[in-house]
């Protein structure tokens, strides 16, 4: 049984002086993740390593699922700390190491051993053929393939010596809180957790908005995009959810503006508010689930409608994602199976039958001049009403 | 002020029904199996809701079985009387706006190798009874009709639908689901020729998860659940003691001055349907006489779909189902409200109304006036 996990992450290691701010922010998101696993742990950093110690008892698949969630970590590696006894003592351990992990023997090898600690009596091809020959001897099945081993087994000798044969995928990315904050414009759909998740993985920590136009929309719909954030939150950490009323806009708009531009113009408001909230709490841009061509309001002539209104950038992650990209996101990071459920959201509930595709700024702006006398009140109602709920991961 | 007008979906637990409860949680908790005095308490208890039950049937109690509620009735009854009497004939006969308790039983006979003739309904969801007579064979081994339509209220011809089941084929088990009839009618198995019937707890403000299926005394049926072989072996797993007891109390006060209660209902129904049907666009499923159940209205408002409807009075307190309330959170088509002919237009526009002896006309008239008020503005911004 393994009792630590050598973390192996690739991009930070090539961020020159800014190195350690972002190890350090990887240690505490690690010890974020491990907080709800069963089993105390301790996250240490040494010599350009991040090692998980568990202290005693611990929930091994747990701890793993833990790791494979944050961000940073490109590959996971169950290893053994043993202290340096001795040459014999070293092949001993490789040994049993090969014993308890492979219940069937008959695989090729390779051994790699590293030295950081070049004191060591032995050079590390010299540490490769002794270990290599051990094995063959304790498990004749063996055979040796230095070019494509089935089995790599690394040793790599530094103050306590490594041994490890497997490397778990992580998920790569940047560390949580190493580059800002963003504004996450989250319905119940598919794709907008999916952005969120997305660009999270980048190291942006996540605020959200979402639009509830009751009596149309239900308490379940909104409670719905309660729970999506919550299974985002695993990753991206605690998200600030603004939940705004976005139902006499709708109406107005509805009432003033032609029918088939409903959706835009509504988009364009959304657009507005969600700024509103990111700018006061300082986001560096907005994110959105769009995919060219996906519905009519995510034409490439729609988008640049939309992001008209807008003064800071918006991020896309999904924008050249096909939809069956966007669902197998969803399904890995679980948001896919509450996405689906059946609650109509602020989208959809008038929209027309023959929206506009390629709409025109200056159409849209002129239909928008409609709105003039209420607007800004009815904006600002919104904003002043908004509900606030911090949400955590479940 | 608030008013709860989903009774068909689910009633307040009685509070002597609670109070029966808890007595049965916390002291009288044995296992009604059990050898010693504990266990023999809660037989006593459960015993005793037999017998409350079997009074308001005028059955016998050994014909009552418990069971988790009305979905688990159906099932038995449906699935039971299948399985123990597939050597006779594969015949089955129901109509098509059961509830989907009944109509997936028969979805999954079908998928074995039974065949389900469903019967059709007019305008005001009433089955044909020349078209169940003609349709019963002699390999014919089940009708199922449910007495009153959940969705709109319809009360359908059961006791005639008994006389010609009987004359017809006289090996026909004839069931009938009575979840929405049961407590608001007088139901009579043995003057219907009833040898199945289903009710559920908590629609008569008895606890949830609670329920029976009366079976007449010698019908052919098989258990669907195997295990202790509690109640006869028709229903194995420890009895629900608690929630029997509070099934028994819960059967005893509704039919306990039944008729002023009946009676009650349909004032509340006739005064709602008369004022609401003056609102602009609004009508009625259904029969609006007394020939319809008395506490379901189906109310239909053009213009306006049924969800913003009910989260409209919801914003107000007042409660009610959009279609049928069990599978509300799934937006489909409404088998009942397509069975009687509804126009395509209002059949996403149809929200019920149901009643229980608690409700008053108070907020009867609190919910017209907040429909009077909202309608005509919901009216306004429809979907194109």
């Amino acid at each position: 049984m393994y009792s630590a996990f050598l973390i192996k992450y690739a991009e930070i290691a090539i961020k020159g002086k800014n190195r350690y701010i972002f190890e350090d922010k990887l240690v505490s998101n690690i010890a974020y993740q491990l907080k709800n696993v069963d089993g105390e742990f301790n996250v240490r950093k040494e010599n350009g390593r991040i090692y998980v110690e568990a202290q005693g008892e611990y929930d091994y698949d747990e701890a793993v699922a833990a790791l494979q969630r944050v961000f940073g970590i490109v590959g996971i590696c169950p290893v053994i700390l043993v202290e340096d006894r001795g040459f014999e003592q070293l092949a001993k351990d490789v040994i049993d190491h090969i014993e308890e992990t492979y219940p069937d023997k008959n695989f090729t090898f390779k051994v790699d051993a590293r030295r950081a600690r070049k004191n060591y009596p032995m050079t590390s091809m010299e540490i490769n053929a002794a270990i290599g020959e051990r094995i063959l001897e304790a498990f004749p099945e063996t055979k040796v393939d230095v070019h494509h081993p089935q089995v790599m087994i690394h040793i790599e000798i530094r103050p306590m010596i490594n041994i490890y044969s497997t490397e778990l995928p992580g998920q790569g990315g940047m560390p949580l809180g190493s580059a800002g904050k963003a504004m996450l414009l989250l319905s119940g759909g598919i794709d907008s957790p999916v952005a969120g998740y997305m660009i999270s993985k980048r190291g942006v920590t996540l605020e959200a908005t979402y639009f509830h136009a009751p009596p149309y929309t239900s308490e379940r719909a909104k409670q719905k995009v309660v729970d999506l954030a919550k299974k985002v939150a695993r990753y991206s950490g605690r998200i600030k959810l603004n939940v705004v009323n976005f139902t006499d806009i709708q109406l107005y708009i509805y009432e003033k503006c032609p029918h088939d531009e409903l959706t835009i113009i509504m988009r364009r408001y959304m657009m507005m508010i969600a700024e509103h909230f990111a700018k006061e709490s300082g986001c560096l841009g907005l994110v959105t689930g769009e995919s060219i061509g996906q519905v009519a309001s995510q034409t490439m002539q729609s988008l640049a409608v939309t992001n008209e209104v807008c003064s800071l950038p918006v991020y896309r992650p999904c924008i050249a994602l096909d939809k069956q990209d966007i669902v197998t996101i969803a399904e890995k990071i679980d948001t896919y199976e509450t996405s689906i459920l059946p609650f109509e959201d602020c989208c959809t509930i008038f929209v027309a039958k023959h929206p506009v595709t390629k709409p025109n700024l200056e159409y849209i702006k002129r239909s928008e001049k409609n709105l003039e006398e209420k607007i800004e009140g009815l904006m600002r109602t919104a904003i002043e009403t908004t509900e606030v709920i911090m949400v955590d991961a479940e | 002020m608030e008013a709860y007008l989903d009774n068909s979906a689910t009633t307040r637990c009685s509070e002597r029904a609670a109070a029966k409860m808890v007595e049965l949680l916390t002291l009288e908790y044995g296992n009604p199996s059990s050898l010693h005095m504990k266990g023999v308490d809660a037989e006593k208890a459960m015993n005793e809701a037999r017998k409350q039950i079997a009074k308001t049937l005028k059955c016998q109690e050994k014909e009552v079985v418990f069971t988790s509620g009305g979905t688990e009735s159906n099932n038995l009854a449906i699935i039971g009387s299948a399985m123990a009497n597939q050597r006779a004939g594969k015949h089955i006969i129901t109509t098509g706006i059961e509830h989907a308790s009944v109509a997936n039983p028969m979805a999954f006979l079908e998928e074995n190798g039974f065949e389900v003739t469903y019967l059709s309904v007019d305008s005001d969801g009433i089955i044909s009874l020349e078209e169940l007579e003609q349709a019963i064979r002699p390999d014919t081994i089940l009708v199922s009709l449910m007495q009153v339509n959940n969705e709109i209220g319809a009360i359908e011809p059961i006791e005639e639908a008994g006389k010609i089941i009987k004359s017809k084929n006289p090996g026909t088990l004839f069931h009938v689901d009575a979840i929405q009839s049961y407590g608001k009618m007088i139901v009579i198995p043995k003057k219907a020729n009833i040898d199945l019937l289903s009710v559920s707890g908590h629609k008569i403000h008895g606890p949830k998860g609670s329920g029976f299926l009366y079976i007449k005394d010698k019908t052919k049926i098989k258990p669907i659940l195997f295990g202790g072989g509690q109640q006869k072996g028709m229903r194995s797993g420890t009895e629900n003691v608690p929630a029997i007891a509070g099934l028994g109390v819960a059967a005893e006060e509704i039919y306990t001055d039944s008729e002023a209660k009946i009676a009650h209902l349909y004032a509340l129904r006739d005064h709602f349907i008369q004022e609401v049907t003056r609102i602009d666009g609004v009508s009625v499923n259904g029969k609006i006489t007394h020939e319809n159940a008395p506490h379901i209205v189906s109310v239909s408002i053009q213009g306006v779909r049924a969800e913003v409807m009910l989260h409209t009075l919801e914003d107000r307190g007042i409660y009610v189902s959009a279609g049928s309330a069990c599978s509300s959170n799934k937006p489909s088509v409404s088998k009942t409200l397509k069975g009687i002919g509804l126009k395509e237009n209002l059949l996403d526009s149809t929200v019920r109304f149901s009643f229980s002896v608690h409700t008053t006309m108070e907020e009867i008239d609190y919910a017209l006036s907040v429909m009077r008020e909202t309608i005509p503005m919901l009216q306004k911004y429809t979907r194109h």
